[in-house]
């Protein structure tokens, strides 16, 4: 393991980290119950690559803290405040006036929170592979070819239910106008990716919205989609402050591990 | 960034005899989704080098939640303890694994299994230009049926059996089949 320099804040990885294993885990309630096989199996394959993804970090976060910790300490035994993810990625696959039953996914919110956020991580994992800390580097280049597939197939599936049928292309605007405030969360200021930027370390994501917002619009030019309004509500779950939905998601993914802790097989 | 990235050289000069028992004793080791491919030819089995007197066998995840690969240590580990090997298996992330690092021989065989091997790699994504040239290039992708030789093939669904497959059909033999990702 390559030693890593002192200044790498393990809240800025712990924020990569959540924000991996908190879509993973959202995308893979999919499986099983996709709309048609191969999306269930491209879903399936889209929350393994995340999950992976998190496990790296989560990894590095332990080796960080030298506190005898687990990656599975860190992904099963912390609680809502403490995950730094973007809100955007706990929403559950619906949008927001309709209730919880598996039945009301929609798999047009899964698509649209694919594309927004993906295209967002290549660009993230990109400039990250040029970090000073060599293990961020590492996993960025691993991550940053995951993610490209990921935007090529949420791609895809946007432009063909935006310039599909008057049905598909009502519920990826509604999923768009759904979503899009929560992207807004990608720019705000917080401490730790501040200090991780200044380090050399992190990456400054303000820096990234134009390329960002060219990518989107680009694309939703190509599926006839509207970009919304940003929306007057900033999110705030990189701060530890979610939406409920975390909660549940959190009670699903941790409630194994914690009826058995430290359990093998 | 390039995309060649090359072999990394191993870090001490000579190989030792020590260094070839070793690749001697993985070498029959395959993939355990893709039996027909070796561990060395698919660019997991990285590199055989000492650190402080003791051997390391340095293993590369594919992609990074790959489920094999705790069965390929495990494989690994195995075929040491079976050759009355002492060494370490350490897990290297960099440089990223890449298809380019597949054989030309590693590529026949994954054709002759009915798996179409992967084409090379397109440029690293950058710029935001460079990220629309992704998206856009693998839809062009003419991927050569491994059954027929047909031209005439189309992606049935972007993501397969396994993380590194995509699954494709031919119009002409009609055969369905899986592509291995340039990745």
């Amino acid at each position: 393991m390559s030693a890593a320099p002192t200044q790498t804040p393990i809240d800025y990885v712990l924020h990569l980290a959540d924000n991996a294993i908190v879509l993973g885990q959202r995308n893979a309630e999919w499986c099983g119950h996709g709309p048609i096989l191969e999306e269930d199996l491209a879903l399936a394959n889209n929350a393994l690559d995340l999950i992976g993804q998190a496990r790296l970090l989560y990894q590095y976060v332990a080796d960080l803290k030298q506190d005898g910790s687990t990656e599975d300490t860190h992904a099963y035994f912390r609680d809502v405040p403490e995950f730094k993810n973007y809100t955007l990625l706990e929403l559950p696959h619906h949008g927001a006036l309709v209730g919880y039953a598996v039945d009301n996914r929609d798999y047009a919110v899964t698509i649209a929170r694919n594309f927004l956020y993906s295209a967002f991580m290549v660009l993230v994992w990109d400039r990250l592979q040029h970090s000073t800390d060599t293990q961020l580097a590492s996993i960025a280049a691993k991550s940053l070819k995951e993610a490209r597939y990921h935007l090529r197939h949420a791609h895809d599936w946007l432009v063909r239910f935006g310039d599909g049928t008057e049905e598909s292309h009502a519920r990826a605007q509604a999923a768009l106008d759904h979503l899009w405030p929560y992207t807004q969360e990608f720019w705000t200021h917080s401490d730790f990716e501040a200090t991780a930027a200044k380090a050399g370390v992190g990456v400054d994501a303000a820096a990234l919205r134009d390329d960002w917002l060219s990518i989107v619009e680009r694309t939703l030019q190509e599926a006839t989609l509207q970009r919304p309004s940003d929306g007057g509500f900033v999110p705030t779950g990189k701060h530890g402050v979610h939406s409920e939905h975390l909660g549940y998601l959190l009670g699903e993914m941790q409630s194994l591990a914690r009826a058995h802790p430290g359990a093998t097989w | 960034m390039s995309h060649t990235t090359p072999w990394p050289t191993p870090s001490d000069a000579a190989p030792t005899r020590a260094h070839a028992s070793v690749w001697q004793a993985l070498a029959p080791l395959t993939d355990p989704e893709i039996p027909v491919i070796t561990l060395e030819e698919m660019g997991i089995l990285r590199e055989v080098r000492e650190v402080n007197g003791r051997l390391q066998v340095v293993i590369t995840p594919t992609y990074s939640g790959c489920p094999a690969m705790s069965q390929i240590e495990d494989d690994v580990r195995a075929a040491l303890v079976a050759h009355r090997i002492e060494a370490d298996v350490v897990t290297q992330l960099s440089p990223a694994w890449t298809t380019d690092w597949m054989t030309e021989h590693a590529r026949r065989k994954l054709r002759a299994y009915g798996i179409a091997p992967p084409q090379r790699c397109a440029t690293m994504a950058g710029t935001t230009d460079q990220v629309l040239q992704f998206v856009a290039s693998l839809q062009r992708d003419v991927v050569l049926c491994p059954r027929c030789g047909s031209h005439n093939t189309t992606e049935t669904s972007a993501f397969g059996s396994t993380a590194c497959k995509s699954l494709h059909k031919c119009l002409d033999c009609l055969e369905p089949f899986d592509y291995f990702k340039p990745h």
